[in-house]
């Protein structure tokens, strides 16, 4: 069960966060929901990549069509709530879909075939004009209403976006304590194991990658209707190496690894903003050096030298034993 | 009706002649694409890494030889300066301070690491040089020729040659010489070839050294074309790692011939079919092939361990 | 009935012919043996059981229905159980979440495990393969933080959770402490009584085989020389020369 640091600690971030925009000006919660709205999407790709094992690098492609899916339904005069759940849906299949090639090649080759479907899906963003407009996007996304409470204030719309993170991760947790995040965990550790063991590779990579991609398009619903603006920049591969970096930074296979990936993709570069053009160039070093001392992630660290610990202890109380 | 029928024939003629000039210019892109997944399959046997940073290992050397002739060297002396720093940097440094601390990590971490790099390498020529395309002379010179009534550049034949030679050149390197085949015996087993008295670390040293120097030509051979830009690796690795893939990961002339077919398939859809959807087809052509040979046109299946 | 039954299987690769027509079964609740100088056949022969290679000729059959060429998944659903010979664990997962994981799949429903409790039910099924095992000490510690010989442990434990009807173990000593071996043949012994199935070992180590199993069969270069009893195999000439050489 939860601990009880655990929960002091999800209280006292709970508080933080309603907390924050009375301190906060509209740029800041303009940024603080973009984060929230990664963080939905890094926490779908961390159930991909941390825990199933499966590298996918077109989250932002998958995020691109859950935005796109809402803005062309909600131009055509659907509802927001009807419109995210086909976006939703959409995802969905197409997770189903990217994860086949998963079945057929062998892990590393699983990076480009997903690199190269982000790629497909940013030509057909800006090729197919009559449906997404091209290059020139879809403007003036309306943000959604409620039984007559519209959510087009910032600060409305930023409480709409943190209940539907919390939802998205509570329900990722239940998800994972499950045997369906056993069954992942399996997958990755040991895919030969897990099918001798009645494990279905085939039906969890393909859930892990749908799943994946789903949440994607929550992020991707949000997104539309947070910026009001959609063009094909922001789902491009670039992108999708992001969010495959917040996962891995943060700590991959972690539950707050992408959590923290996310704020440290997207605030860092405000924060350093003196440094221009050189941010990134500063961000990829920072990325290379700490894939040498800490593979695992920021989250790992912790956990590093816990372990290491724990084996000492275990080896002092097994000496004699076995 | 005799001047319609010659207006058809000829027509048809135009037709055929568009087909074989794309073809060949085809054939010389995918050539180059092939250097560039040579030294993408070499890596993966030699060190196991994965290198998604091979992109922007091509557009460092461009701009490499970019400033060596801003500072007046001809173009030939550029580029022997620039092979000599991809040796040095991308093949020495790259091998020493990145990859070999990594042994051990796993591949994930190598795929992060090369990400960060590819990231960290294109930002830093974004902003220590500049944002915008500049252009890049051909060694081979701007001039075409007439033959059989296709118009023909010296470039592209240039770069067929160039890029055919350096292939071909490497596969005998690696076949028919002694290090060469210590070098394939290390990518084999490296256990056993230790065991031989073959100096692993020499030969996977060299490993990255021709790949610096593959890079350094490639860069040398397509900037002329992609012009020389900070984001230009970007396609140039992709296609080079879908070639890679398509011809075969473990197999040095799988390269060769997945180049070949991305570059001209490619041609010949921009052309006939959508330009739009041109960098589209080395991934069709890359998902038909893994879904009926999962290891590439000449690649040999790779044992599942049990 | 039986619950193996291999029938006249052969299989060759190119010229060679590593198994010439092998005929054997498996009882109810049996412990079997199988020993063979190596090239004898047994490594053959347990790919063909596994399915992870087909046979030229006859068939291997598990409780009336043939198996040959199935998957690893389909053997495991239809009650078959495999150790491995090298390690094999879910190196990230906790011990007993290694065990949980071993039987999951086999209560409830696909869609209705992504409902169920954590433990599906196994928690006290695992609890006590743990203590069985004597592994309590390690038992929230990642698997692959393990040394060898609880890995081993580990791995054995792994394939009788879901209580398979048959077990085929594929070298359970090898790389075992050997003051760790008797302790390994007690809990196996302790096994098949409790649990009752199955089971077919693959065995180097004679003392092991000959103090664990009921029945042993006794290849040589692809065809069964002998069957019978530890006693009877022991006491067979042809056995002693097979072994010894000529």
């Amino acid at each position: 069960m939860i601990s009880k640091q655990h929960l002091a600690f999800l209280g006292v971030s709970l508080a933080a966060l309603l907390c924050a925009p009375l301190l906060l000006k509209t740029y800041g919660l303009y940024l603080l929901t973009l984060w929230l709205v990664y963080v939905i999407a890094a926490l779908g790709l961390n159930l991909t990549v941390g825990y199933a094992g499966l590298k996918s690098l077109c989250h932002a492609g998958f995020m691109g069509v859950g935005a796109y899916t809402v803005a062309i339904m909600m131009k055509a005069g659907f509802s927001f709530w009807l419109a995210s759940p086909v976006a939703i849906v959409i995802c969905f299949a197409l997770g189903l879909v990217i994860g086949f090639p998963a079945l057929r090649v062998q892990l590393h080759y699983l990076g480009f075939a997903t690199l190269g479907f982000n790629l497909l899906l940013v030509l057909f963003f800006r090729n197919e004009e009559w449906l997404t407009g091209g290059t020139f996007g879809i403007q003036n996304i309306k943000r959604p209403e409620f039984l007559g409470f519209s959510f087009e204030g910032n600060l409305a719309f930023y409480f709409l976006v943190l209940a539907v993170t919390l939802v998205t991760g509570i329900l990722l947790a239940l998800l994972l304590r499950s045997p369906w995040g056993r069954a992942f965990a399996a997958l990755r550790d040991n895919p030969i194991r897990a099918e001798s063991t009645g494990i279905n590779i085939t039906a969890y990579t393909l859930m892990s990658f749908a799943i994946g991609a789903a949440y994607a398009g929550i992020a991707g619903a949000l997104f539309a209707t947070l910026v009001n603006f959609i063009e094909p920049a922001p789902f491009g591969i670039a992108n999708s190496l992001l969010f495959l970096m917040m996962v891995v930074v943060g700590g991959s296979g972690r539950f707050y690894g992408p959590v923290l990936g996310a704020a440290i993709a997207l605030l860092l570069p405000e924060l350093l903003r003196d440094l221009k053009d050189w941010y990134l160039a500063v961000f990829g070093l920072v990325v290379v050096l700490m894939m040498i001392w800490l593979p695992g992630g920021l989250l790992s660290l912790r956990e590093t030298l816990k372990l290491a610990k724990a084996k000492r202890n275990a080896k002092l109380k097994m000496e004699g034993l076995v | 009706m005799a001047s319609v029928r010659l207006t058809e024939q000829v027509n048809k003629k135009d037709k055929m002649t568009d087909f074989l000039q794309l073809l060949l210019s085809g054939v010389a892109t995918g050539a180059i694409y092939a250097m560039a997944a040579l030294g993408f399959t070499l890596l993966w046997q030699a060190a196991g890494t994965i290198n998604f940073a091979q992109g922007e290992f091509v557009m460092l050397p461009a701009f490499a030889m970019l400033i060596g002739m801003s500072f007046g060297l001809p173009l030939w002396a550029s580029f022997i300066v620039a092979v000599a720093l991809s040796i040095l940097v991308l093949g020495a440094a790259f091998k020493n301070w990145i990859v070999d601390p990594m042994r051990g990590s796993g591949v994930v971490a190598v795929v992060v690491a090369t990400l960060g790099l590819s990231i960290g390498l294109k930002s830093f020529t974004k902003a220590a040089y500049s944002a915008e395309p500049h252009p890049f002379p051909s060694i081979f010179g701007d001039e075409v020729f007439k033959l059989f009534g296709l118009t023909i550049s010296y470039s592209d034949v240039g770069a067929l040659v160039f890029a055919g030679v350096m292939v071909l050149g490497l596969q005998t390197f690696l076949n028919k010489t002694i290090t060469g085949r210590a070098m394939q015996a290390v990518a084999q087993n490296t256990f056993s070839a230790e065991a031989l008295g073959i100096n692993v670390k020499r030969m996977i040293f060299y490993t990255f050294a021709i790949n610096a120097i593959l890079v350094a030509v490639t860069a040398l051979l397509i900037t002329p074309t992609y012009l020389a830009k900070f984001d230009m690796g970007d396609n140039i690795g992709l296609k080079a790692f879908f070639a890679a893939i398509i011809g075969g990961f473990n197999n040095s002339r799988g390269a060769l011939l997945g180049g070949v077919l991305v570059g001209v398939l490619e041609n010949l859809a921009g052309a006939y079919l959508s330009p739009a959807y041109k960098d589209g087809v080395a991934l069709v052509l890359f998902m038909a092939v893994i879904l009926v040979k999962p290891d590439g046109l000449l690649g040999t299946p790779q044992e599942r361990k049990v | 009935m039986s619950i193996l039954s291999v029938r006249d299987m052969k299989k060759s690769y190119g010229a060679i012919q590593a198994v010439g027509g092998i005929s054997f079964e498996v009882k109810p609740g049996e412990i079997l043996g199988v020993i063979g100088p190596n090239g004898s056949g047994k490594t053959t022969l347990f790919n063909a059981i596994l399915g992870q290679i087909k046979p030229d000729s006859g068939h291997v059959e598990f409780e009336g229905k043939d198996i040959s060429g199935r998957s690893p998944l389909e053997l495991s659903r239809l009650g078959i159980g495999r150790t491995f010979q090298n390690l094999q664990v879910f190196g990230k997962l906790s011990l007993r979440d290694n065990l949980i994981a071993a039987a999951q799949e086999f209560a409830g429903t696909f869609w209705g495990r992504m409902l169920a409790p954590p433990d599906n039910g196994l928690g006290q099924r695992a609890d006590e393969m743990i203590e069985m095992f004597r592994l309590q000490q390690v038992a929230d510690l990642p698997a692959g933080s393990l040394s060898y010989g609880q890995q081993k442990l580990v791995d054995i434990a792994m394939a009788f959770m879901p209580k398979p009807r048959l077990v085929l173990l594929d070298e359970p000593c090898a790389g075992v402490n050997p003051s760790l071996v008797d302790g390994l043949r007690e809990l196996l012994v302790e096994l098949n009584k409790k649990q009752g199935g199955s089971f077919v070992v693959i065995e180097h180590n004679m003392d092991f085989v000959m103090k664990l199993c009921h029945r042993i069969v006794c290849l040589v270069e692809g065809k069964v020389l002998a069957v019978g009893t530890p006693e009877e195999i022991q006491g067979n000439r042809a056995v002693l020369e097979a072994y010894l050489g000529n």
